[in-house]
């Protein structure tokens, strides 16, 4: 499993996407900043998107208190993706409000040596079958999920084929 | 086997474990479901996943952003346009690529027509799934006449790889008006047709009325989308909550049931039908002429360093992509929120209580397609 060669024509310096929040988000950011202000998030604009980043340990409570705002109201889960950052876990919530018509995204980083993080099934129903995904490709421990069976892979398959660390294109066809 | 015949023991029904699938041509492809039964009636419904899993999101690392839009292709095999679409949108976001306006135009009819395929594709089975051999040769009838447009545009009927970072392959055949002239009032009148056969026949009510009911709370507890969502009394339509491409531009409803059950989930996919006739008759007077591609948009797309998600109404719910940039040419992460995934979840809670016999109806009414949910 060794780390990737770069790749030929690579530019070090890419170019980053900057912020681009219309009205509504700009007012959006202020309000999260203000419900959120107890949890010390750090909130930054990430194309039209309000991206929030809490502590792991904290993050079943903010994310009660967004589904539960009456302004905020955050009532509908829209994606739970995990991302891997060679030494870290991003876990990511896209929340929606299916009222207010808003979005936030919420973010919450798991060290890869305690890859451990709150399941999030007494707020978002839904989260069950993502966070079960998340355990099977990259080897998350989502604390506090009843059922963490395999979901897309097979009972007894070796080794978490959504880390970057596994070899899946390093294979010889011919 | 001794034993006194003449007492009378009270006869316990056994809770019974039916396994179905994943080779069941009722799953509507490789899905099985064990369920548990206490007489007729199903205790408890476990549904597994991942007959079809290929790595696609993992895949995707690996290639080119322009050949990942194959792979998107191949995720939901009845609506190939509107994956392609958002995953082209995803990318177009990060790069703040203006799209021609013809491109968009052109895009929308695709999208709008993949719809009205997908959804007689699920009138069709629907129909199979409740005893209904008819309405198959109907709904296949119209969706062949989509699908030879699709292959005079695209070249392919399936997998047709036809929407660009920025635009198009190509443009549309030079008969492309005629053919959909030709085309819609075929649509229009096969969709009633449809409509007529089924919809209110008497079995049919029967075997759909007050079966397998979500509830609104429920449907958004469990993340369901797109008609399930619909059709549990929520108006809620990625067109029109967070207008993509042109579709603000474009006056059509967004139809909604009332109780949940098997048949509104159908009869909102009907009546999704005669809304994107709607939408397409209005696209089609307003297309304009000039070019399909964006300017400046170069071979092999290196987006900047970024993360984006985008969503957008695929036939089945609200598709969405989490895309993450490393500003190289291949993406770092790709992550697909499918619609029939949650919808899959969330049929474990249409199924307390129903009957055995109902369970494939139930199944059928999700409409899903196991190539998207299993990725």
């Amino acid at each position: 499993m060794a780390e990737q060669p770069p790749r030929p024509h690579r530019r070090e310096e890419a170019p980053t996407a900057g912020p681009a929040l219309d009205e509504r988000g700009t007012a959006l950011m202020a309000l999260l900043a203000d419900r959120l202000a107890t949890f010390q998030p750090q909130t930054a604009a990430v194309l039209d998107e309000v991206v929030v980043t809490v502590p792991r340990e904290r993050l079943v409570e903010v994310l009660e208190l967004l589904k539960g705002d009456e302004q905020l109201d955050f009532n509908y889960l829209r994606c739970l993706s995990v991302v891997d950052y060679k030494t870290y876990f991003e876990v990511v919530y896209h929340l929606w409000s299916l009222a207010k018509r808003h979005k936030a995204v919420v973010k919450v980083r798991v060290p890869y040596e305690d890859a451990k993080t709150p399941s999030v099934i007494p707020v978002y129903r839904g989260a069950d079958w993502y966070e079960r995904e998340g355990h099977d490709l990259f080897g998350l421990m989502f604390e506090g999920h009843p059922n963490l069976k395999p979901l897309l892979l097979y009972e007894g398959f070796d080794g978490y084929p959504g880390r970057k660390s596994f070899p899946f294109h390093e294979y010889n066809e011919w | 086997m001794s034993g006194d015949l003449t007492t009378t023991r009270p006869l316990d029904t056994l809770e019974l474990m039916i396994n179905m699938g994943p080779q069941h041509p009722s799953t509507h492809g490789v899905f099985r479901m064990v369920v548990w039964v206490d007489g007729e009636r199903i205790v408890n419904m476990e549904p597994y996943i991942g007959y079809l899993h290929r790595g696609s999101e993992k895949l995707s690392e690996g290639e080119l952003y322009n050949q990942v839009i194959t792979l998107f292709d191949r995720l939901d095999y009845v609506s190939n346009f509107n994956n392609e679409l958002t995953f082209c949108m995803a990318i177009e976001k990060l790069m703040g690529v203006q799209v021609p306006e013809r491109a968009q135009y052109i895009r929308v009819i695709m999208c709008e027509l993949n719809r009205i395929a997908s959804h007689l594709l699920f009138y069709g089975t629907f129909g199979l799934d409740v005893g209904a051999m008819t309405p198959i040769m109907y709904g296949f009838r119209d969706r062949e006449r989509i699908q030879s447009i699709f292959e005079a545009v695209s070249g392919a009927r399936l997998m047709h790889n036809y929407f660009r970072v920025g635009g198009l392959r190509q443009d549309v055949p030079s008969d492309f008006r005629e053919r959909m002239e030709r085309l819609l009032p075929q649509l229009e009148q096969g969709v009633e047709e449809c409509d007529q056969l089924l919809s209110y026949n008497e079995v049919f009510l029967a075997r759909t009325r007050s079966i397998g009911v979500l509830t609104k709370e429920e449907a958004i507890a469990y993340g369901a989308s797109g008609p399930v969502l619909r059709a549990s009394g929520v108006p809620e339509d990625v067109r029109v909550s967070e207008p993509y491409s042109v579709y603000d531009r474009f006056d059509f409803n967004v139809p909604v049931g009332k109780k949940g059950d098997c048949w509104d989930r159908y009869y909102v996919r009907v009546e999704e039908m005669r809304e994107s006739l709607k939408i397409i008759r209005q696209v089609l007077a307003q297309l304009p002429d000039g070019p399909i591609m964006a300017a400046g948009v170069r071979r092999i797309i290196r987006p900047p360093r970024g993360e984006v998600y985008v969503r957008t109404e695929n036939p089945r719910g609200d598709f969405g992509v989490f895309l993450v940039s490393d500003g190289t040419d291949k993406p770092y992460r790709v992550k697909i929120r499918p619609p029939s995934f949650l919808n899959l979840q969330a049929m474990q809670a249409m199924m307390r209580n129903a009957y055995v016999a109902d369970v494939v109806v139930i199944l059928g009414s999700v409409d899903i397609v196991l190539g998207e949910v299993d990725r």
